[in-house]
């Protein structure tokens, strides 16, 4: 190391480099071992503590750790669903699962379409639209969702709908009453309507991007839009005649429904709290993000005399969207989240099952632990596909 | 019609049909647009005029009004919050009128020369609305007890921010400043262990105790959110691990299944004789819980500071810490107040979370169990009461957001 010493450090004597050994308790390689090891053995050491103490507990307790209970009789009815009770609580769960997914899925979409409009209203030209927008979001986004959420099942369901003696009958499209909300449903619908769904949906991206392909190659105008739309309906409806599938009305039969599928209150009252209040958080971040679309695209777009609607819909949403899909991407992982305050007005969510299934006698610390894991692998799952947005978009950007 | 009305020399004409064409009716889509959102504005004023004047029985608020607010606080010990009010008023208007003349020392602040009507108008424009909010609480109450209470406060409040300045401006030394900080944190600490020695944590209620839930998980969440978010973008690869795992971990599960978890199983980890109380749990929760959330908040502020700023440091020979103590961490946090403040708020609102968890009996838990009475059992009264805490969880939230916004600016956070 000495003979190649550099010229800047020639004029440093020797044994001052030399005699300089770094000791043990400066050396801050070691330093950060030293500190890492104690930082690990801390946290090891808590775990160790935490789980040795629940270890005891539970023998003292005679409560088994692990997953057996699975297989025990859940001993209790699942809302709307014809889940005997004698089926393990491994179906409950998943049924609570599927629960879970239904009411973030309508929530999802339906919060970011309410949202958008709303985001776009705040920053209308017109004074009361923009006004009603505005007491809107400030209204919703300061209050607590919980209170939303029981809300809308004591006040709004239970204290507003009419008794189904004299329910309100949209048309025949749905039946509104204190017992739940009847819409029109499909017979036997099921993992076949979700495949057909899925053909669709395929056939409609498929369809989008050859009509791209070929408005690039041609410079007509792509139309992906009505072309995937078509696609999509035609294919859901050859696979819909073709598995027999039919459409019900809803109808009032004296104290009941027939027909259709009856949204029960709890389901009802959770998706309209998370509706309400996700969508005045998007409509916040869809604000921020048009405004922060450079003035200049705007200009142009008007300079290019494209409508009000089509200056929106082909220039600045697009980019919008971009600057939009992390932040909006955080409120559907919020909203999926919060859905578990469903388990608070009965809706039986993954949240209610553990809850009810603790209740019934199950040992507490597995259940939730696989509560906590389903919860987590959902939330990973959709940050998956915000993620996978995120880079499309961006990647469109070059 | 109307763009030619504009171009034909309107533009320049100022009144309310003008003012309506241009903002209402600028073409016949707008005009509609106007007449369905007008139509429907006048229905809802309507609907909440009638509501709040009319049809809602605000009775149960006006019998129940102690329970909303402090929920069963034994009555002998009342005394011990008005003085804790008073004092905290007291110790936030020193603290305002002590920050307030540092920054004029230091020359952050130039306006001090303003005139007195100016500032107390900037003041009423910010308070006004919890001020209403107050008075109406005051209208509420049956007795004289409250009013004295706020006379006393303001008084307090007043007296607290022109005495703050003296402090403010005189020169503190290292041991002078650590003697105020330590001071004026001492001050809340130690209210809390007078209310509390006399009426233990579990008999508090009503809004009083989200408020209290609100503000202890926010102070100690803070300091624990940044040693989380230093963890994370640490070079020391096993730290590292740890912090993202815990924050990955506590972020992916919903607030309310923690809540249960620890109301059902935190029994099972530790030794009955630590077991903490119900309320008490809730706090540790939503420490824990918010502190992920606030690293992760801090570690975009960590992001956001130039590397400059950090080979800077460097270059003046800090150590690590120093680098980080210093130049670092002011910069970081600084860029992310708002964000902070609005993890606050929904930290905040989150607190109704552990009356439903846990059966605390904060303010919604309240709401719900005074239309079971036996005055008002069955008549449909939860609509009335729950307004109510939505007022009340509204504007501490709405204030904090718009005062957010006015620290934001005064800050200048995104302006170059």
């Amino acid at each position: 190391m000495d003979r190649r010493r550099p010229a800047l450090l020639a004029a440093v004597p020797l044994t001052a480099t030399l005699s300089t050994r770094v000791p043990l308790w400066r050396d801050i390689r070691v330093l950060k071992w030293v500190l890492q090891l104690v930082v690990v053995g801390l946290v090891v050491a808590v775990v160790i503590w935490l789980y040795g103490n629940y270890i005891d507990n539970t023998a003292e307790q005679n409560i088994p750790t692990d997953f057996g209970f699975l297989d025990n009789p859940a001993n209790f009815q699942i809302t709307g669903n014809e889940l005997s009770t004698n089926a393990p609580i491994r179906d409950a769960l998943a049924q609570g699962v599927l629960n879970t997914l239904r009411v973030s899925v309508v929530g999802i979409v339906a919060a970011t379409v309410l949202g958008t409009l709303i985001g776009i209203a705040r920053l209308s030209k017109n004074w009361i639209v923009r006004k009603i927008a505005t007491v809107y979001v400030e209204a919703v986004r300061n209050v607590p969702l919980a209170l939303f959420v029981v809300a809308g099942l004591l006040v709004v369901v239970l204290g507003t709908f009419p008794t189904i003696q004299d329910a309100w009958n949209l048309g025949g499209l749905a039946i509104i009453s204190n017992r739940g909300v009847a819409v029109p449903w499909f017979i036997g619908a099921g993992v076949g309507l979700l495949a057909i769904g899925a053909c669709g949906g395929l056939a409609a991206w498929l369809t989008a991007r050859w009509r791209a392909s070929v408005s690039d190659r041609t410079g007509v105008l792509p139309r992906s839009g009505l072309w995937g739309g078509s696609a999509f309906a035609l294919v859901f409806l050859v696979g819909w005649f073709a598995l027999g599938y039919e459409l019900t009305l809803p109808e009032l039969d004296g104290r009941q429904t027939v027909g259709g599928i009856r949204i029960d209150p709890s389901f009802f009252a959770i998706l309209f709290a998370l509706v309400i209040y996700t969508s005045s958080h998007i409509a916040e971040i869809v604000r921020g993000s048009i405004q922060a679309v450079p003035r200049g695209q705007g200009e142009a777009a008007d300079s290019v005399a494209l409508s009000g609607f089509q200056r929106m819909y082909f220039v600045i949403l697009p980019q919008a969207f971009r600057i939009a899909i992390p932040p909006i991407g955080n409120q559907y992982l919020n909203l999926i989240k919060n859905s578990s305050l469903g388990a608070a007005i009965g809706y039986y969510d993954i949240t209610l099952v553990a809850q009810t299934t603790v209740g019934n006698g199950s040992p507490a610390v597995p259940v939730f632990a696989l509560t906590m894991v389903l919860y987590i692998c959902i939330s990973l799952f959709t940050s998956m596909i915000v993620n996978i947005a995120n880079r499309r978009s961006a990647l469109v950007e070059r | 019609m109307t763009a030619t009305a504009n171009r034909s020399g309107t533009a320049h004409r100022t009144g309310p049909m003008v003012w309506a064409r241009r903002n209402l009716f600028r073409s016949p889509l707008d005009g509609v647009l106007t007449i369905v959102f007008g139509a429907l504005a006048v229905w809802l004023i309507y609907k909440t005029f009638s509501f709040v004047f009319i049809t809602g029985r605000w009775d149960i608020i006006r019998v129940n009004l102690r329970l909303m607010i402090i929920g069963r606080f034994p009555d002998a010990h009342v005394l011990r919050l008005v003085v804790t009010v008073v004092a905290l008023a007291a110790w936030g208007g020193f603290i305002a009128g002590f920050i307030r003349a540092r920054q004029v020392r230091s020359g952050n602040v130039t306006d001090d020369s303003q005139r007195l009507v100016v500032r107390l108008g900037d003041i009423a424009a910010r308070l006004w609305l919890p001020g209403m909010v107050v008075l109406l609480l005051l209208l509420l109450s049956s007795t004289n007890g409250p009013w004295i209470m706020v006379g006393l406060a303001v008084v307090a409040a007043v007296v607290g921010r022109l005495v703050g300045p003296f402090a403010g401006r005189r020169k503190l030394g290292p041991v002078g400043s650590a003697l105020a900080v330590v001071g004026l944190a001492v001050v809340p600490v130690s209210l809390y262990f007078y209310v509390v020695t006399a009426v233990g944590f579990d008999d508090w209620g009503g809004f009083m105790l989200n408020l209290f839930l609100a503000a202890c998980a926010i102070v100690l969440c803070f300091p624990l959110g940044v040693l989380l978010a230093l963890g994370r973008r640490s070079s020391l690869p096993l730290v590292r691990v740890v912090c993202t795992t815990y924050i990955e971990i506590v972020r992916g599960a919903p607030l309310f299944v923690l809540l249960l978890l620890a109301n059902v199983a935190l029994g099972f980890f530790v030794p009955n004789s630590l077991a903490p109380s119900t309320s008490t749990r809730a706090i540790i929760v939503y420490t824990l819980f918010t502190a992920a959330y606030m690293a992760e908040i801090v570690r975009g502020g960590l992001q956001s500071v130039p590397r400059g700023q950090i080979e800077a440091a460097k270059a003046v020979g800090l150590s690590p810490v120093s680098q980080t103590a210093y130049v670092v961490l002011p910069q970081a946090l600084r860029n992310v107040i708002p964000a902070q403040i609005g993890q606050l708020i929904s930290l905040f609102k989150d607190t109704v979370l552990a009356g439903i968890a846990m059966g605390v009996f904060e303010l919604l838990n309240v709401a719900r169990a005074v239309t079971a009475q036996e005055d008002f059992r069955g008549q449909g009264l939860i609509g009335e009461t729950i307004t109510f805490a939505a007022l009340m969880f509204w504007t501490v939230a709405y204030t904090m957001s718009r005062e957010s916004q006015r620290l934001e600016k005064r800050l200048g956070v995104g302006v170059r």
